[in-house]
């Protein structure tokens, strides 16, 4: 290492990666063995699962994942193969709407199912008048509600490998006698096994890690991250909650790893000469019409959700009075404007923070040789893996007593957003270096340019789709975040989303939903905002736009624990 | 004969552009081709000329937007393409990468629902045609170039189509293997005597396995003959460019004719050519002066005199740039080591092979023959 500005760089970032995840992890593991006597032992652990009544969260939050991963991982391919591989209109307009889970609060969802099939709900009430009851509250209700969440996920992942496969390879097959559904059996579905596990995985992990559902719609179906939240807050158990965080950490993180190191290898893409990049389209009538009303179907479900909820942002009192009102906004700026106020200053710090140190980081990753280099990529990945719950519990752990004493100010809320959604901006960064010769950045040192330059005048601009995504990515996060977010929020900041389930928990769920509304304007100016900022239209021709990084950069980078 | 293997009619392709549908791109612009049982026909063009998705419609890839697509006399625009009894050899091979070589092989033969003993025997015998016993286990990633070449072209020979396609299948090897694969495939084609279309930008390759050749260029076929009459006696300006080394055009006047001598005022000289149908006394004419029709003399000798631009040595011959009177022609000297070396800037002679030089009309703007 010759240069010491490098060193530096590298030094800090790794201090920094161990203060603020894994300090406050090993805060949660240290907690949770402390045993009621105050000696060390796995008193609480044994206490937890010893009878088959505590046992139940576990069981029921794997369960319900297992059965999200299922449902969401079908759907996603089903969504994902209409969409990649049969020429069907509107296709635009299909994947946006599949994107808009993505992009809004966690709890929309369960928001939108109890205004509609609730005991007072639209549905249940006027249009079934009371002669169903539908069980909301529950298994059922949450797998509705995160299936619709989740599968997003295994929408991009599969259409990133579905487009990543060279079509001449689906051409040889047909071209050899397979009929459409030979094709489709034989070797699409094989080639896209690696995906399909893939996204089994990470919706897995997101349903572990989901937080802002359950605590609406779980009723008496216990979850893990519920109950975490509900015995350190409600109890003020420290020790039995960070106990169950550790059992909440442990699937997700072999789901993680087996993800990463494993089923990440298999991929079979780039095997043979240059792709012809010729995309036929199965054209077949039969398979048409069926995807479109596959397609329609969905957007149509997902559109009905959300026009749910902004109607009712409109009217007076959902279920009772479907009066129009704008009382629901003033409500929202005059007793919430604090919040938005919060939230969008909290945001607009973080996120800068957040792309920057993402991209340095991968940079560092990927292009400098250093004593640590793999631990500190993992490191840097980890709390993509950790439901924010468990990292929630480790920030009140960790920094509420001296010598870091951060608990009620905005640095803790601001470090969470950081260490939160760095990962994703992290991993689209390397997969966008990953794609430039480094001979180019040789080009720049030969010529006298030192690393930092290096990186400011070449690096930096070439990777700067990955970076701006990454800012996109970030500010969205910290708009819709709940899960961690919520154990360090305190008077003095307050956050919308946290103001939403207070509503909620009012039961008053057309101002929830104006809340909701508000963030998802939020939310869609910044990506206006930032879209603007990276192609600038009112320059001439705009700035040239820069191939977009491939699938794990582009696409996978949006997925992300809650 | 009839009746054609290969027949297209008037073949026409219009891709609408992606980006609005007032743009049309006319990929294929009227082609109409025959062929002949057992022959092998190249489209050779430069790349957008049409040639790919020429032959990706006779494999059934693209729909024709008018015109016909004829196979063993049955018109087939409308098969898809695991109804058409085609098979393709893709630029990129487009192996599977999750299936073995043997089952790559077998595949065909398995979608024609074939007896298993058959299968095996018909995949075993298709591998050893290229000379890939023993690999039949391996994964396709594991193989190099050139062996997933062969494992892709014994895929499409295995399920005996009445057509062969080939598209660009040499383009990903490097050029001493493409030079020994192009020998293999026309050898293998030649035993099997499969009707073969073949799709490529490379005039050496499509010369010397083709029995006949069709130059296209902006979705039209320019010329279609045997690689000799393609050479050697282009029909047209474009043609005579595309082959070939390096070709000048030198601009002439016919100024008489003597039995099946032409002759042609080029410069200060009047020299004789071969006859050239259509042209008569006092018409303009292009000369095709290719390189290898060049020769360089000492100084004073030839019937031009001439400077050296420029001379590169290659070891089995030499290039020059030589100026000639203002015009800059490329002359290719074989056998350097017998023959005197001139340097850059030395003054020489130039002479014209004439009976190997072949005339155009100048203005020619490109008919089908």
């Amino acid at each position: 290492m010759q240069e010491p500005l490098v060193l530096l760089v590298i030094l800090l970032i790794a201090a920094s990666l161990f203060l603020f995840v894994i300090y406050p992890l090993y805060s949660v593991l240290k907690t949770s063995l402390i045993q009621r006597d105050g000696s060390i032992g796995l008193g609480v652990y044994s206490g937890l699962l010893a009878k088959s009544y505590n046992r139940r969260p576990l069981i029921n939050s794997i369960r319900l994942g297992a059965i999200v991963a299922v449902l969401g991982t079908i759907i996603g391919f089903i969504f994902a193969y209409c969409t990649t591989r049969v020429n069907l209109p509107f296709t635009g307009f299909f994947r946006a709407v599949a994107m808009f889970p993505m992009i809004s609060p966690p709890f929309i969802m369960s928001l939108a199912t109890i205004m509609l099939f609730g005991n007072n709900g639209f549905i249940t009430k006027k249009i079934l008048r009371g002669m169903v009851n539908l069980k909301i509250y529950g298994l059922g209700g949450l797998v509705l509600v995160e299936t619709l969440a989740y599968f997003p996920t295994a929408y991009l992942v599969l259409s990133g490998v579905l487009q990543a496969i060279d079509p001449s390879i689906e051409d040889a097959a047909c071209d050899l006698g397979a009929s459409w559904w030979q094709v489709f059996r034989t070797v699409t579905l094989p080639l896209a096994i690696p995906g399909i596990a893939s996204s089994l995985l990470l919706i897995f992990i997101e349903s572990l890690a989901d937080f802002g559902n359950p605590i609406i719609l779980s009723g008496d179906y216990q979850v893990l991250a519920v109950q975490a939240y509900l015995r350190i807050t409600g109890l003020y158990d420290l020790p039995g909650g960070a106990a169950l965080a550790v059992i909440l950490l442990v699937p997700s993180l072999v789901a993680f790893f087996v993800q990463k190191y494993w089923v990440s290898r298999k991929s079979y893409v780039t095997v043979t000469g240059k792709p012809s990049g010729q995309q036929i389209s199965r054209s077949e009538p039969w398979v048409k019409t069926a995807a479109l009303i596959v397609c329609l179907v969905l957007t149509g479900i997902i559109l009905l959700f959300y026009g749910t909820v902004l109607v009712g942002s409109f009217m007076t009192l959902w279920g009772v009075s479907y009066d129009f009102t704008l009382a629901n906004y003033r409500h929202v700026f005059v007793v919430g404007g604090e919040h938005i106020k919060d939230t969008l200053f909290l945001s607009t710090v973080s996120t800068p923070i957040t792309g920057i140190l993402a991209m340095i980081i991968a940079f560092i990753v990927v292009r400098k040789e250093f004593f640590g280099r793999q631990a500190l990529e993992l490191t840097s990945m980890l709390t993509f893996a950790v439901p924010g719950t468990v990292v929630g519990i480790g920030y009140i752990l960790a920094f509420n007593q001296p010598p870091i004493m951060l608990t009620g100010t905005a640095a803790i809320i601001i470090i969470l957003f950081v260490f939160r959604n760095m990962p994703t901006g992290i991993q689209s960064g390397i997969a966008a270096l990953q794609q430039i010769d480094p001979s180019i950045e040789e080009a720049s040192c030969d010529l006298g340019a030192d690393s930092s330059t290096t990186f400011r005048n070449i690096t930096l601009p070439l990777i700067s789709p990955a970076f701006f995504s990454g800012l996109v990515f970030s500010f969205v996060r910290c708009v819709t975040a709940i899960s961690a977010i919520i154990f360090v929020v305190s008077g003095k900041w307050k956050l919308i989303t946290v103001a939403v389930l207070g509503s909620v928990e009012n039961s008053d769920l057309a101002q929830a939903a104006a809340f909701c509304v508000v963030i998802i304007a939020m939310v869609l100016s910044a990506i206006g905002i930032i879209n603007l900022l990276v192609y600038q239209p009112w320059k001439r021709g705009g700035q040239k736009r820069l191939k977009e990084p491939t699938i794990s950069g582009g696409a996978e980078s949006w997925i992300g624990t809650a | 004969m009839d009746r054609y293997s290969v027949e297209l009619i008037d073949v026409v392709k219009v891709f609408r552009d992606r980006s609005g549908a007032k743009d049309h791109i006319v990929a294929v612009d009227g082609v109409s081709l025959k062929l002949i049982q057992g022959e092998l026909l190249t489209l050779l063009g430069p790349s957008g000329c049409g040639k790919t998705t020429t032959l990706r419609m006779v494999g059934g890839f693209e729909m024709p937007t008018s015109g016909k697509v004829v196979l063993d006399g049955k018109v087939i625009n409308d098969f898809p393409p695991h109804k058409r009894d085609t098979a393709m050899v893709f630029q990129s091979y487009a192996l599977f990468p999750h299936l073995t070589v043997f089952e790559n092989v077998a595949y065909g033969l398995r979608m024609r629902k074939m007896e298993k003993d058959a299968i095996v025997a018909k995949a075993r015998h298709a591998l050893s045609l290229v000379g890939l016993e023993g690999l039949e286990e391996r994964q396709p990633g594991s193989l190099s170039g050139g062996q997933q070449q062969r494992v892709a072209l014994a895929r499409a020979l295995v399920v005996e189509p009445k057509v062969l396609l080939l598209d660009e299948p040499l383009s990903n090897l490097d050029a001493r293997l493409r030079a020994q694969m192009r020998i293999e495939i026309r050898k293998i084609q030649q035993a099997l005597n499969i009707t073969s279309m073949y799709v490529t930008h490379d005039q050496e390759e499509a010369m010397s396995l083709s029995d006949r050749i069709a130059v296209m260029n902006h979705g039209r076929i320019e010329q279609i003959g045997t690689p000799q009459e393609v050479y050697a006696k282009p029909v047209n300006r474009f043609v005579a460019d595309f082959m070939g080394r390096k070709t000048t055009f030198l601009d002439g006047k016919v100024m008489g004719f003597d039995e099946n001598l032409m002759h042609v005022s080029v410069m200060d000289a009047v020299l004789p050519f071969e006859r050239v149908s259509g042209i008569n006394t006092g018409d303009d004419v292009e000369i095709v002066v290719r390189s290898e029709t060049v020769d360089i003399v000492p100084p004073g000798c030839g019937t031009f005199p001439g400077r050296i631009i420029h001379a590169a040595y290659f070891g089995s011959q030499v290039l020059y740039e030589v100026d000639l009177m203002g015009t800059t022609i490329t002359a290719e000297i074989p056998d350097p080591q017998e023959r005197e070396m001139f340097t850059q800037g030395s003054e020489v002679g130039i002479n014209l092979k004439t009976r190997s030089i072949h005339v155009l009309p100048r203005a020619n703007n490109g008919q089908i023959t």
